[in-house]
């Protein structure tokens, strides 16, 4: 026997290590969580690793901002003309999309939704990948220290970037958008149908879970729709470039992701998000109230003064009542409309300009239990030089 | 191509010193990790398996180089979401063919160090395919031109960075 062994010493070296390492992955699968000793490897390699990425991730930027800064300033007078050309053009812009998110308030305190907003973020570098094709993620450089958890969305300007995968102490781990075992819900922006987006063994992105009987166009914009409860709700998630007939019943939708995963430089993790209830205020005003404001009424009929020159009581003889308004003529009527849209609460305030990382998110999600005792949504109130809500 | 069957006699073993041995793989491990971030063709190359055929070869050592192979794979998979082992395994069966063959067979010129390295691409591609499929059950697409592109541009790659690193190995 021992003969046999010392004969036979490589192959049995190789069948050992072999056998240690099929149990190891064997034990690895079965288990649905990451053992310690598991994530206690990962740690020392990544601790390995990271430290050179960042040195130099850190000394390219330093060499790059000095270059862009100091030395390199050709085209820079153009440049900040066109910019503030720019920023003129957006301020126009900004006005009319700031009355239109205004309008778009009212109407979701109304119908009793919960706003989301994404409220605390952090910004990170991105130092290192997986190296492997089969692994789509990335390192970055801000890790459990930073407040950063698992699970928590990870985005761009541009899109949705991925999901947190592993939170070290200074470091993540990033499962990207298209790694095959990634999965994003979303929703198409037009069509507003519902699917799953995930990646595919070779680096693509496909929408699942969409009938084949259903229309989509290519051009399509896709969006998260929040039902995975990681991503919040109308973040721009990609464009539907191809759609074909799939396997079953579903059809086989290809998007390009919004953000370019093949070139991440820097990324926002969202560490906080809070849902906001709809205002006191506005579920407390009566929809008869505010159409009496609205519409047209017949004017009481005075009654016959008792002394001549005294004002004309009401009829209830009340005075100063909700159907004052009304019932005064319409230059009066015009007068009171903007006396109406003042005492409507304030709509949520927009995040001030200069605060660092808080974001108020573009879209929103129905509160479970829309309070049944609020305004039954019949119209908000009116506003000055604005068109009513349909 | 001049791979010439030599006798155990005639085949020159190497050594490399602690600080090679362990800073070429971990550099390698992290240019791999880093560099398509920046230039994403270079994620068809496989810098640690082209290390691990190269320190096979030099040692003559089965034992040696599949466990070089191993832990050089198992430090691969550590920095990947996948479970680890994966890479682990595809390498010290390329680590023990690896030096299993430099034992036998005179890989020192370019032409056999092409055909050495396109060959066991090939090798480490299937053993990866194999394990990732069979034990943890990833869907992974097999693409012959693809695979053999990538073999062709691994094999082109280890001609000059194996001519670097043959400076810093010592004759027993």
């Amino acid at each position: 026997m021992e003969n046999l062994l010392s004969r036979y010493r490589n192959v049995s070296i190789l069948v050992a290590i072999l056998f240690a390492q099929v149990l190891g992955l064997a034990i690895q699968v079965r288990r649905t969580s990451e053992n310690e000793s598991n994530r206690l490897i990962r740690v020392w390699a990544t601790s390995a690793i990271t430290p050179f990425e960042r040195i130099i991730v850190w000394a390219q930027g330093s060499t790059g901002s000095l270059w862009r800064n100091y030395i390199y300033l050709r085209g820079v007078r153009q440049e900040n003309r066109d910019l503030k050309y720019e920023i003129e053009n957006l301020r126009v812009e900004q006005v009319r999309l700031r009355d239109d998110a205004e309008q778009a308030r009212r109407l979701q305190s109304l119908l009793g939704f919960k706003e989301h907003f994404i409220s605390k973020t952090v910004a990170a570098q991105v130092i290192g990948s997986s190296g492997s094709d089969y692994s789509r993620s990335v390192f970055i450089d801000k890790g459990s220290n930073e407040g950063i958890r698992k699970d928590m969305a990870v985005i761009t300007a541009d899109g949705v970037v991925g999901k947190i995968l592993r939170a070290d102490s200074g470091t993540s781990q990033v499962l990207l958008l298209d790694d095959q075992s990634s999965g994003v819900g979303a929703i198409l922006e037009g069509s507003r149908l519902q699917g799953v987006l995930r990646g595919t063994p070779v680096g693509e992105v496909v929408l699942e879970k969409v009938l084949s009987d259903e229309q989509v166009q290519p051009g399509e914009r896709v969006m998260t729709s929040g039902g995975d409860q990681i991503f919040p709700k109308g973040l721009p998630a990609g464009v539907v470039t191809s759609v074909t007939r799939g396997p079953e019943a579903f059809l086989n939708i290809r998007v390009r992701p919004a953000a370019n995963l093949g070139r991440l430089e820097e990324v926002l993790v969202i560490t906080e998000q809070h849902e906001k209830a709809p205002e006191e205020g506005i579920s407390l005003t009566r929809a008869a109230d505010i159409l009496s404001q609205r519409l047209p009424s017949v004017p009481d009929k005075p009654v016959a003064p008792a002394t001549p020159g005294a004002s004309p009581r009401p009829a209830d003889g009340s005075a100063g009542n909700s159907n004052a308004a009304a019932s005064a003529s319409p230059a009066k009527q015009a007068a009171a409309a903007p006396k109406a849209a003042t005492t409507s609460p304030k709509p949520a305030a927009p995040a001030k300009p200069g605060e660092q990382h808080s974001t108020t998110l573009p879209g929103t999600t129905p509160s479970p239990k829309p309070k049944l005792n609020s305004a039954p949504a019949a119209s908000p109130p009116a506003e000055p030089g604005g068109t009513p809500p349909q | 191509m001049p791979i010439t069957y030599t006798s155990g006699e005639q085949v020159e073993v190497y050594r490399f010193s602690i600080p090679v041995a362990i800073g070429v793989p971990l550099a390698a491990i992290f240019l791999q990790a880093f560099l398509p971030l920046r230039l994403r063709f270079f994620s068809i190359f496989d810098l640690p398996l082209l290390v691990t055929i190269f320190f096979s070869v030099a040692r003559r050592n089965p034992a040696a180089g599949l466990i070089t192979g191993a832990l050089i794979g198992l430090a691969q998979d550590s920095l990947t979401h996948l479970p680890i082992g994966v890479y682990g395994i595809a390498k010290t069966v390329v680590g023990y063919g690896a030096s299993s063959l430099g034992v036998k067979l005179d890989v020192e010129n370019l032409g056999a160090r092409f055909l050495l390295v396109l060959f066991f691409y090939v090798v480490h591609q299937i053993a990866y395919f194999m394990v990732a499929r069979g034990l943890v059950g990833l869907t992974l697409a097999w693409s012959w031109p693809h695979e053999l592109g990538a073999a062709f541009a691994n094999a082109l790659l280890a001609l000059p960075l194996f001519l670097l690193l043959d400076r810093l190995k010592h004759r027993t």
